[in-house]
């Protein structure tokens, strides 16, 4: 890989951004949303629940981490729905760009854009509503890489999935992270979860994340067998997803559906 | 007019061949392009000459044959054969939410151009678009962003161009300077081009040697200049409409 050709596709990004507060301002406009709703809600029910129990770091905490993840899969499908809107992907793949530079970049401009808004979001948790990402201990450092590796999974996904299913398919795309939320026990226990959906729940790397981050709410040790196991799941959904777009890109060409991408003409 | 020499080819296609859902869009084309030499690709609409071109691009994988850019096979070295290319084509714009000088900066990256800067200000110059380098492409009239993709397409200096009716949007004026600069660049750079249009006096003025493609196979080639009259026919122009309207002719369905 060479990292030029990288850079040239997070540079596209930067240039976009710069130019566009519309672009820059969603990076940050969902995220103080939700802080303030959620900051509002849990302080409501510690008014109202009995004491002992924080509801700050188990609800808002675990909002704002669900919310850092959707963020991550945006920034990668972002960049590469920039590329569908401006018809620039016929350029792009007739170009020496090889299919793993083009994603690497698509997943550094997501990183970077996800860590922007993770910066706002625990400067305004912090100072609106007292949550430190601190309050998890040193487990949260791999919960936070869990999250980043599935959202980016999510992401080259997703991407895949509108490069192949056409420009329309990206309505399929946005609410993926609200669609899997109720199997990633981001609020609940696994355990709360009927049968037929608890197996479905322990194949999500980020149920694992939200099982051991709300036992260390609840004053109990972080698992780190489960954050290990959450890493490896993660891993392997991030393969699956580069293997999976690495397939959708050479079906686009064989058929020609990169030269008449428009017409989303699925064969 | 430039002379061509004996030199590995620019350009080699042999039995190329494209079969969508039965249907057959090239058929077992075959043809070689030397360095510094133009060579026009006309047909009639759904003849096969953007199939052909996609194919060239590496943007659509033949059902057959073989496709080798400056002696490396497409098939086989995809990035090292498309580094020795560049394209431009109506259907193609370049990103009209960024700047003349970022989209060129960008793509002047992924092609690895040495000394991007100067070569920027080179390109800008040779189409004439220094007052708009800064301005957006998709605020640029149709003839300006045809310019800035032309600018693109010479960017690395490609050792085979590829243009896909390259003058359809543009003036009269603009579209004759434009033919001077790719006439120069493959006198000058060595460069090889393959230019389809469906204009027959561009061709004549432009190419060294021409092919007429109809259902995806080379019905009749050679110098746009002598063809007419070795066929009987006026002019290029009469030439392509008598043939297009034999029986068994005319554009795919």
């Amino acid at each position: 890989m060479r990292t030029r050709h990288i850079a040239a596709i997070v540079l596209r990004q930067v240039y976009l951004l710069r130019g566009s507060p519309t672009r820059v301002l969603p990076l940050f406009a969902w995220i103080a949303i939700d802080v303030m709703l959620w900051g509002f809600i849990t302080r409501y029910l510690n008014a109202i629940a009995s004491p002992g129990f924080d509801f700050v770091p188990a609800m808002l905490g675990a909002v704002l981490l669900w919310d850092f993840l959707s963020r991550v899969m945006q920034g990668v499908t972002m960049a590469f729905f920039e590329d569908v809107w401006s018809r620039n992907l016929l350029a792009i793949f007739a170009s020496p760009l090889s299919r793993a530079e083009y994603v690497t970049g698509l997943v550094l401009t997501g990183i970077c854009t996800s860590l922007l808004g993770l910066v706002v979001m625990l400067v305004l948790a912090s100072l609106a509503f007292g949550l430190s990402f601190m309050s998890y201990g040193l487990a949260i450092v791999p919960a936070l890489g869990v999250l980043f590796l599935f959202g980016i999974a999510l992401g080259v996904a997703g991407s895949a999935m509108v490069l192949r299913l056409g420009p329309a398919a990206e309505w399929l795309i946005w609410p993926l992270p609200a669609v899997l939320s109720p199997f990633a026990s981001v609020f609940y226990p696994i355990s709360t979860l009927p049968t037929w959906m608890q197996p479905l729940s322990l194949a999500l790397p980020p149920s694992h994340v939200f099982e051991t981050l709300r036992a260390i709410t609840k004053g109990g040790q972080a698992d780190y067998g489960a954050l290990l196991l959450a890493l490896g799941l993660s891993l392997l959904y991030l393969g699956a997803a580069a293997a999976f777009f690495a397939h959708v890109h050479g079906v686009c060409i064989r058929n020609g559906l990169i030269a008449r991408y428009s017409a989303e003409s699925v064969t | 007019m430039t002379q061509i020499t004996p030199f590995r080819p620019a350009l080699i296609v042999q039995d190329l061949s494209k079969v969508f859902d039965n249907r057959t869009v090239v058929d077992r084309l075959s043809f070689v392009i030397a360095p510094g030499e133009i060579v026009g690709l006309v047909g009639l609409n759904g003849a096969g000459k953007t199939t052909t071109i996609n194919m060239i691009l590496g943007l659509l994988q033949p059902t057959s044959g073989f496709v080798a850019i400056d002696g490396v096979n497409l098939a086989h070295a995809r990035e090292q054969a498309i580094s020795q290319t560049n394209f431009s084509a109506v259907y193609a714009p370049l990103p009209g939410n960024l700047t003349v000088t970022q989209n060129l900066r960008i793509f002047g990256m992924i092609y690895d151009v040495p000394d991007l800067d100067r070569r920027i200000v080179d390109m800008v110059q040779m189409f004439d678009l220094a007052r708009y380098r800064n301005t957006r492409c998709g605020l640029l009239s149709s003839g300006e962003q045809t310019r800035v993709s032309l600018a693109k397409a010479l960017l690395n200096k490609p050792k085979l161009l590829l243009l896909d009716e390259p003058t359809a949007s543009i003036d009269p004026s603009t579209a004759d300077t434009i033919r001077g600069h790719i006439r120069d660049y493959a006198q000058q750079e060595r460069g090889a081009v393959l230019w389809t249009s469906h204009n027959m006096y561009e061709v004549a003025a432009v190419c060294h040697r021409m092919m007429l493609l109809s259902r995806g196979q080379i019905l009749i080639e050679g110098d746009p200049k002598t063809l007419p009259s070795e066929h009987g026919a006026a002019s290029l122009e009469d030439l392509f409409i008598e043939l297009a309207r034999e029986p068994g002719e005319g554009a795919s369905p």
